[in-house]
């Protein structure tokens, strides 16, 4: 007996039932590959080339650490990396005093208008290369960091590496009340480093000011 | 100051905010004497370009004469420039490689970070075109802040209209920079596909590039009678198979090289493009690609692709393995002003372009929402549009009553 037209199934169960093997199989897959990882824990992975910072997943690391490349020779960005400078292309310092010893106190605005202060001490330089500080006990954040200068290949000038680690404020709500108000070290860092990328090879840090029909934007101030 | 605003989608007004300052050394202002509607400028009015936020000034082809100038500004006051659409440090990496529009340092640290994510990487800095480049105000205002202004501003010299340089702002050296990108050799067939004003550069300076004969793709009368005039052979897609058409004008092989001059809201009635059209009505696309399929798919075997119509994110149905298997060369890209401004300002002079009769519409900045209009809803009667700040509203004129006068 012919299959008459009327014994073919409904498309749209059809394609209800390919939608739920796909889920299915995607569903095993995960498992499957769930434990083959489990069961290759114990194995040697081979060491590769990445860099430090980039290693585990970026919510379980305790280090950040973001590289640019400046269209600048090595030394003279080592020069231009100093405290004093810092208030030029770090948006949130406020100040940076000198205490003696290489040891400075930054001011730094944090969130709801509050200011924190670090207090740092330098505690290796390499001439031309990197500077690496640690926070000393009197700071607000205990932080500690390296700035790493490299050579860029082909004449383009420098890698500038920062590389930063944190205890953040009044733990995980501190720190997730930093990032909601964009105060966050790490955006903050990572701005900053392109803001002193900006001011060494084009003399000024970029700003978008201009004017807009938003009443509450001044044409002289950035804005998102 | 008066300045154009985008408000939401099809939502354009003229408004008045504050004037632009002196913010950073090597700024300047200039004072706005003429700014087109850009082609790209309708992808904002249709709403398809994300990081638009209300009362953002839009416009980025523009010129003028300087009133203002930062500490380090090369410019003086009194001179008349044309300033590129994009906005280039001059310093950086990609800047002195040339590739101006790719400027590592014009996209301010407020805004690069969306950029990224979206693109991979930040995106060069360009007046009035969305926060994911930078949030600058634009120039169809009238004054403008021009940021490195040593660097982009193309100082136009005594006895040039402003009709006549207004377009190397962006789209002389786009149509320019997608010809050059084709890599045209002497008597090759080049298909430009869309005849608006970057496609209708495109035709003239393939022509004055070498290439033996150039077919131009379009629909609507005015825009492919342009295309005639600059010297294409034309096609209307509505009336034949546009890839049959090419292949057998070209003895079934396909022509050398294809330019893409259409972008991300290509028009027709064909199956791709209804798909298309319902995802981008559904928000899961903004993509309709059919002008680079047809383009891919009718493009000779080792033949060259030039893409500088403007697209924003993820398509479907790209034709990749086609792309492979013909093995095509394809180049892309915003274009690279600064690196054109000379040479197509010298060629300007030399008469070697025409930019001028493709201007349909010159009108007054504040008839600004009602020429988005036009320029959205009648795309055969208005090919180009100039707006004047010095016009009064309401003074229109047509390229007809230009003709007569």
């Amino acid at each position: 007996m012919s299959r008459s037209k009327n014994d073919l199934p409904d498309p749209l169960i059809l394609a209800a039932a390919g939608a739920g093997i796909a889920v299915l199989a995607t569903g095993a897959a995960l498992w499957q590959r769930r434990r083959h990882r489990e069961s290759r824990g114990q194995e040697e992975t081979i060491a590769t080339d990445a860099p430090h910072w980039t290693l585990d997943k970026t919510s379980s690391r305790a280090l950040f650490g973001k590289s640019v490349l400046i269209n600048r020779p090595r030394a003279e960005l080592y020069a231009a990396w100093m405290p004093e400078r810092f208030p030029e292309f770090m948006e949130n310092v406020v100040a940076v005093d000198d205490l003696g010893d290489d040891v400075s106190q930054w001011t730094i605005k944090a969130p709801a208008g509050r200011e924190v202060t670090l207090v740092n001490r330098i505690t290796e330089r390499v001439e031309d290369t990197s500077i690496y500080w640690q926070s000393t006990p009197a700071s607000d954040i205990a932080n500690s960091g390296e700035v790493r200068f490299t050579d860029a290949p082909a004449g383009r000038g420098t890698y500038v590496s920062l590389i930063l680690a944190y205890d953040p404020p009044a733990g995980k709500v501190g720190r997730l009340a930093a990032k909601l108000l964009q105060r966050e070290p790490e955006v903050q860092a990572r701005r900053d480093l392109h803001r002193f990328k900006q001011l060494m090879e084009t003399g000024e840090v970029t700003t978008n000011a201009s004017p807009s029909a938003r009443g509450a934007e001044s044409p002289a101030e950035p804005h998102i | 100051m008066r300045a154009v605003t985008w408000q939401g989608r099809h939502k354009i007004s003229v408004e008045t905010v504050p004037d632009p300052e002196i913010v950073n050394p090597r700024d300047a202002i200039i004072r706005v004497t003429s700014t087109a509607i850009c082609g790209s400028d309708l992808h904002l009015y249709d709403g398809y370009i994300p990081g638009m936020r209300a009362g953002d000034i839009v416009g980025h082809e523009f010129m003028g004469e300087v009133v203002e100038t930062g500490a380090s500004s090369t410019l003086h006051r009194g001179q008349r420039v044309v300033v590129p659409f994009t906005i280039s440090c001059g310093q950086c990496f990609f800047c002195e490689k040339q590739q101006y529009s790719a400027c590592d340092n014009s996209n301010p640290s407020e805004t690069r970070d969306v950029s990224e994510l979206m693109m991979g990487h930040a995106m060069g800095g360009a007046f009035g075109y969305a926060h994911l480049t930078g949030g600058y105000a634009g120039g169809q205002a009238e004054y403008v802040r021009i940021p490195y202004s040593d660097v982009g501003p193309v100082v136009i010299p005594d006895g040039l209209a402003d009709d006549d340089v207004l377009f190397l702002s962006d789209i002389l050296p786009t149509g320019w920079q997608a010809a050059v990108n084709a890599d045209i050799e002497p008597g090759d067939t080049v298909a430009v596909w869309g005849c608006g004003p970057v496609g209708l550069f495109t035709i003239q300076s393939a022509l004055l590039l070498g290439a033996g004969r150039v077919i131009a793709i379009d629909h609507f009368p005015t825009r492919l009678a342009l295309a005639k005039k600059y010297g294409a052979e034309i096609l209307d897609y509505t009336k034949v198979d546009v890839r049959e058409a090419l292949a057998e004008m070209t003895g079934g092989i396909g022509p050398d090289a294809c330019i893409d001059c259409v972008g991300m809201e290509s028009h027709g009635f064909t199956v791709d493009n209804i798909l298309d059209q319902v995802k981008v009505k559904l928000l899961s696309s903004t993509e309709r690609i059919h002008a680079l399929r047809q383009a891919i798919l009718a493009c000779r075997k080792g033949g060259r692709l030039s893409i500088p119509g403007v697209y924003g994110g993820f398509a479907d149905k790209f034709p990749l393995g086609q792309l492979m298997e013909k093995g095509l060369t394809v180049k892309s890209g915003q274009t690279h002003v600064q690196r054109y401004s000379g040479e197509l300002l010298d060629m300007i002079q030399a008469g070697k372009f025409d930019t001028v009769s493709l201007i349909s519409h010159h009108a007054s900045l504040e008839d600004a929402a009602e020429m988005y209009r036009h320029w959205h809803d009648e795309q055969d009667l208005y090919t180009k549009i100039v707006l004047k700040p010095g016009l009064a509203k309401g003074a229109v004129s047509a390229r007809q009553e230009m003709e007569h006068a």
